[in-house]
């Protein structure tokens, strides 16, 4: 079987504007998040989030650009630049026939839809501006950066909610472990920290006013952030043999389906993916060192993971490091589960693990070694990286250092 | 006033337990009227927008908001000092 390694990786978030910044950030243990700046900020219940403040798309990108590309859009392609400069790909034309892009987003052009919505229902005009289709929909992003890198295999949008990010990569990973493909670009974006974002989440009442703390015996609930990351996939060979440097392996991937409610987590469904992901990477369960939560800070999450961890680890999840970066730069939704691969990255690399901050009371229902608070130095051979979404659907995926 | 309240609240309460308003005691829980998570917090949207108020509710840990949703009574009692709060 091809074997599948990580060459590059980008990213946006409220912890900084490229992989790097971010990972620097999960490293101190810092906090982006924070009050929100927005139109009509006053009539929203919940004011935190981890916004990326002083953002201006204009900064980055031409007129003519911005014109076609929502925030979820720009956050992608920042990252795909930064993502493959560090891998320092240079594809010739028929390498570029088997490349393609796998992104996740759960609400696509969520700011174009506020914008237009605004403008049609709020200020009574008529006419909304030309390009609002090709800008909000889902596949914007994903499309816009094979356009960029000239990549014409498959490429196309995973929609699964918070663990869109995680299924795309996943499906990445197959593309290439398969043959279909040699090199990806692959991981998520969103940008749904919009008046209408944010009120939809309000409704479910399922969001903290203050903090996001996982874990925690004092957790209230969940905290959304916005950015992008992406990672370039590469063949092993493929990339061994142009003397690239490998971050990281993928090595397994599994998804599973709760098919018993929309958005209360399930045990049993989240175990199966974690095993699944195991027995896909032909790994034992004590190999595992760290895994990086899907961890949202609320109550039903958190239980309900921690028990997973057990029920598939048995005593070995004593041994085992897990923790929540969600709690520094907030839930990215449809972008969360890229983000937070940057963490197994940093730990399988660079042996620092990144801590779950604003933890402040022990939960005997989360009785695990969740890093409270600082990172810590460990080696880690082999990391998991959990997505749980509402509607049941849920991805892990299984790297190791090299 | 105090009446209408209760009324309007056992009326929301019966709609989300599928159930004639006759049939739901002040003494029930929403246990035992078979409501689950997503039914209170439908509940408590339709409680917002009926009387003009805003319900201090966190579903992540429903004991320790201050609206009491032990049963029937003391949901319709939060409710009334809401209203009285708001002055509606």
């Amino acid at each position: 079987m091809r074997r599948v390694v990580i060459t590059g990786q980008g990213a946006v978030s409220s912890l900084g504007m490229s992989a790097t910044a971010t990972m620097e950030g999960m490293r101190e243990g810092r906090c982006g998040i924070s009050e929100l700046v927005m139109q009509d900020v006053d009539r929203l219940s919940v004011k935190i989030g981890g916004q990326i403040k002083g953002y201006s798309g204009e900064d980055f990108f031409s007129r003519q650009e911005l014109v076609l590309y929502d925030k979820f859009t720009q956050f992608a392609l920042l990252a795909a630049k930064e993502a493959m400069a560090q891998s320092d790909l240079e594809l010739s034309e028929e390498q570029m026939l088997r490349s393609g892009v796998i992104l996740g987003t759960a609400g696509g052009g969520l700011h174009t839809q506020d914008e237009s919505y605004r403008t049609v229902y709020e200020a009574g005009k008529n006419r909304v501006h030309p390009f609002v289709v090709p800008r909000l929909m889902n596949n914007a992003a994903a499309s816009h950066v094979s356009m960029t890198y000239n990549l014409q295999g498959p490429s196309y949008t995973v929609a699964t909610a918070c663990a869109s990010s995680n299924h795309a990569m996943g499906q990445a990973f197959h593309m290439i472990r398969s043959g279909s493909t040699d090199v990806m670009l692959t991981g998520g974006s969103e940008s749904m920290l919009v008046f209408g974002g944010i009120k939809a989440w309000e409704g479910l009442r399922v969001m903290s006013k203050e903090a996001c703390r996982p874990f925690s015996a004092t957790r209230n609930g969940m905290v959304q952030g916005e950015g992008a990351a992406v990672f370039v996939f590469e063949e092993y060979e493929h990339a061994k043999a142009r003397g690239a440097e490998i971050l990281a392996e993928v090595i397994g991937f599994a998804m599973t389906s709760d098919a018993s409610d929309i958005v209360t987590p399930n045990q049993d469904g989240a175990a199966r993916a974690i095993r699944g992901a195991l027995r896909d990477a032909g790994l034992n369960g004590d190999e595992v060192g760290y895994i990086n939560a899907h961890g949202t800070g609320t109550t039903a999450n958190d239980k309900t993971e921690c028990a997973a961890v057990r029920d598939v680890f048995g005593a070995h999840a004593d041994n085992l490091m897990i923790s929540s970066t969600k709690s520094m730069h907030g839930h990215l939704i449809g972008g969360t589960g890229a983000v937070e691969m940057l963490a197994c990255v940093m730990a399988l690399r660079d042996g620092i693990v990144a801590p779950t901050i604003g933890y402040e009371q022990p939960d005997p229902a989360c009785d695990l070694d969740v890093v409270p608070n600082t990172a810590r130095e460990a080696k880690v051979n082999v990391a998991l990286t959990n997505a749980f979404a509402f509607g049941g659907l849920n991805a892990v995926l299984a790297l190791r250092s090299i | 006033m105090a009446h209408n309240v209760q009324d309007q609240v056992i009326a929301i309460i019966a709609e989300q337990a599928v159930m004639e308003p006759s049939e739901v005691s002040l003494e029930a829980t929403l246990d035992e009227l078979g409501i689950d998570s997503l039914g209170l917090v439908e509940a408590v949207f339709a409680i917002e927008e009926t009387f003009d108020v805003q319900v201090p509710f966190n579903a992540n840990d429903p004991s320790d908001s201050e609206f009491d949703i032990s049963n029937v009574q003391s949901m319709i009692k939060a409710v009334e000092g809401l209203v009285a709060a708001a002055g509606n």
